[in-house]
């Protein structure tokens, strides 16, 4: 019997822990392809953040490196400096990529580190139990902004996407969202090119993933999907902020 | 023989450590290290190296954990603030076993505190710094000379051992020059490294650096694991210098730059009749606690001298264990103890045993 | 024999260099010795000073408390160190920059015009060597020939022109002391 749908190889047997309705299973799955489609899966090396995803190197069937919070662009850049010829990705979360490691993110950025980043914007601390993130939206409510984020105590979101491509050193950045087909196969295309930018030595390369937290956010996965429709894109609005030539 | 040359202790760490091997080099602007760094800026990019200024010591040691990972030989280097910076990535790479080396030229402190020698952070390397159970080799040299060979041997430690080693210095070693002479120096022992990141080529199960273990019984096994190891470097690597313990009435115990000092005054006490032994720790971790077991059998009384208010003086006393009185002398906030106040305080405690 | 060598001065007076000729000169015959700068923001402008030691044994500290031989560029460096000087030491300041007399009489004093002979010679910069000549006929540390070979291997192989030029500066300091 021909089989239709498989698991990508660029993905391990090992189950996801993810909740029922979080998207992170899909950008996984999504990264995973294009390991396959490009064929780089035996010369990736991957960079697992700190967060829900934090055990992404028991996902991902490459080489995997676990950093500490915050720090994967640094520890990319490691990794990238040794081997030069080898992919390198990040896969991070908003509040390492755009709080604790902003430092991190930006200056890899600027150096137009040759690696590949994958951010993943929930707009909310999900492995911790659901705390305020540096994306959370104006009027949020969050287990640490319980009365709704008020932006004159509690500062406004970070849109990290036009904020990186203010800068010289990436050659692309693109915001996704993970809410509809035509818009996951966009965020695929988006992801593929990030890697193939670093085959071709172009440099830094970031896709904004906009995704769901539908445990931390109290909705259903259908609702959380509305939510990202309705509020998240509208702020984060979606489409390519950087693409060098 | 070789032609000696004369070098800063920063210079020479910097091409001892390209002698090794090195070729990814991590760091970020701070006195009084900075001549390394330099040297590093200048040397790597004419040798197919890398040397890359961070934006940060954080990103700095993060970058040496992913080169580490990647199964290079990397190196890092900072001094006081800025390893307190680093103590969250230290923490991390002897969590993920992997080897490397970091330099610490210590400078006066807390805080922001002087740019002049200290010996302040000796609780800071060999006590931990960052968070867990966790040690790293401590190497604590007192010439060019032996700086040179110690950062030699501190890449071969890193990689036989899978885990940090820390050049301990301070202001006046990495600043002084010396003759030194690089051919003398250990030769880099290739070590395998099947477990770095390099890649499966699908030919392989992947490789995966880590320091997370939530499953408590993992995390322990781990840890337990880790300590057999730490077990054979205390039994293997203790390095110490000693002499005239045979017959010593006051042993003084020193190390690095204030060793040095020791010296100066000890060759005074001893012209003066003074019965003097002294014992030099090389390696800080492990700490050569048997030869100060052996001493106190028969010395009277032991002095630590430090730039620190007394920090190796701890370890000192465990050693002897109370078998005779441990004192200390120490000047700190960048000011090094003179040979005349070392001579002062023997004769002040010889005249109380 | 171990000789103490205190070199005190302003930043930019050519303090750590002098003191480079002088380590490189005890390299280059066989002895031991030890060169420590100060260093920090004190360089730019403040004082600077150099301890180095010339040895026929291993350098134990390379802290100088108590110089042999002090070589004093300007005032502030003088009134900070004069005192520390040991007894029968050497102090050998700029007269130039310094307008007043050492102070001590336990000790060999010499006063050279340091500053003023290089500038005669058109060599205002070069007071450190004319210093540095003055030392080593004073104390007899090392011979001219010797000092040659640490100004030779000081100088970088495109400038070694100023070999000469260093070593005459050298010598008008030998000849006043």
């Amino acid at each position: 019997m021909a089989k239709v749908f498989q698991k990508p190889h660029g993905l391990t047997d090992a189950p996801f822990h993810y909740c029922p309705g979080c998207t992170h299973g899909i950008c996984h799955r999504l990264v995973a392809e294009v390991l396959d489609e490009l064929n780089i899966e035996g010369k990736t090396i991957g960079i697992a953040p700190v967060g829900c995803s934090v055990m992404a190197y028991d996902y991902f069937n490459c080489d995997m490196q676990e950093a500490a919070h915050g720090r994967a662009p640094a520890v990319a850049t490691g990794v990238k400096r040794v081997h030069p010829d080898k992919i390198v990705f990040t896969y991070q979360g908003d509040g390492d990529l755009a709080a604790i490691g902003t430092a991190e993110t930006v200056h890899a950025a600027t150096r137009g580190e040759n690696i590949t980043v994958i951010f993943i914007n929930n707009t909310i601390y999900g492995m911790t139990g659901g705390q305020m993130a540096p994306t959370t939206l104006p009027g949020q409510v969050t287990q640490t902004s319980p009365y709704g984020r008020d932006p004159h105590t509690q500062g406004f979101p970070i849109r990290m996407a036009e904020m990186l491509a203010t800068l010289d050193g990436p050659s692309y950045i693109e915001r996704v969202a993970l809410d509809t087909v035509p818009n996951i196969k966009k965020a695929k295309a988006a992801i593929k090119k990030a890697f193939q930018n670093q085959i071709d030595q172009k440099g830094f390369s970031m896709v904004e993933v906009l995704s769901t937290c539908p445990t931390n956010w109290g909705l259903s996965p259908q609702e959380a999907i509305k939510r990202l429709q309705d509020e998240m894109i509208p702020y984060y609005p979606l489409g390519v902020y950087k693409d060098v030539e | 023989m070789s032609e000696k040359v004369l070098m800063k202790g920063n210079e020479a760490i910097a091409e001892a450590a390209i002698r090794s091997g090195c070729r990814h080099f991590f760091g970020y602007p701070i006195t009084p290290q900075t001549e390394l760094s330099a040297y590093m800026a200048k040397k790597m990019p004419k040798i197919g190296g890398v040397f890359l200024q961070a934006e940060s010591e954080v990103a700095a040691i993060n970058m040496v954990y992913g080169a580490a990972g990647a199964g290079a030989r990397t190196m890092t280097s900072s001094s006081s603030p800025g390893i307190s910076l680093k103590a969250e990535g230290i923490s991390y790479i002897a969590g993920a076993d992997l080897p490397c080396v970091i330099v610490d030229i210590v400078r006066g402190g807390p805080g922001l505190g002087g740019i002049q020698p200290a010996q302040s952070d000796y609780f800071q390397a060999t006590k931990g710094g960052g968070h867990g159970d966790y040690h790293l080799i401590v190497l604590a040299p007192n010439s060019v000379q032996e700086i040179v060979s110690l950062t030699a041997d501190a890449f071969n430690l890193a990689d036989e051992y899978r885990m940090p080693v820390m050049i301990l210095g301070d202001g006046t070693l990495g600043q002084m020059m010396e003759p030194v002479d690089f051919d003398s120096i250990p030769a880099p022992v290739e070590a395998e490294k099947d477990w770095a990141t390099t890649g499966t080529d699908l030919k392989r199960e992947h490789n995966i650096i880590n320091s997370l273990y939530l499953v408590p019984e993992g995390l322990e096994a781990k840890i337990l694991e880790r300590q057999k190891r730490y077990d054979i470097v205390t039994e293997k690597e203790v390095r110490y210098e000693a002499h005239g313990l045979e017959d010593a009435d006051i042993v003084i115990t020193a190390y690095g730059t204030t060793s040095r000092v020791v010296e100066s005054a000890v060759k005074q006490l001893r012209e003066e009749g003074y019965k003097i032994g002294v014992i030099r720790p090389i390696t800080l971790w492990p700490f050569p606690t048997e030869v100060f077991q052996k001493a106190a059998e028969t010395a009277k009384a032991f002095l630590s001298v430090e730039m620190s208010m007394g920090q190796m003086v701890e370890d000192v006393r465990l050693a002897v264990a109370g078998k005779a009185p441990v004192h200390f002398f120490g000047r700190t906030g960048g000011i090094i103890p003179t040979p005349a106040e070392v001579v002062e305080k023997v004769k002040e405690i010889t005249k109380e045993v | 024999m171990t000789t103490n060598i205190i070199i005190a001065g302003f930043g930019g007076q050519g303090i750590l260099f002098a003191g480079k000729i002088l380590a490189y000169a005890a390299l280059l015959t066989g002895k031991h010795l030890s060169w420590l700068p100060s260093y920090g923001p004190e360089m730019r402008g403040g004082t600077a000073n150099c301890h180095v030691i010339v040895s026929d044994e291993p350098v134990a500290s390379p802290i100088i408390n108590n110089p042999d031989v002090l070589i004093g560029m300007n005032k502030p460096s003088f009134d900070k160190f004069e005192n520390t000087v040991v007894e029968n030491g050497y102090i050998i300041i700029d007269s130039t920059l310094i307008d007043r007399e050492i102070a001590r009489s336990d000790v060999k004093a010499y006063a050279v015009p340091a500053t003023k002979t290089a500038t005669d010679a058109g060599k205002g910069n070069l007071a450190n060597m004319v210093m540095l000549g003055a030392l080593i006929k004073a104390t007899g540390i090392f011979t001219l020939e010797e000092i040659r070979k640490g100004v030779e291997k000081t100088t970088p192989a495109s400038k070694q022109h100023l070999v000469e030029v260093n070593m005459e500066m050298i010598q008008k300091g030998y000849d006043l002391a």
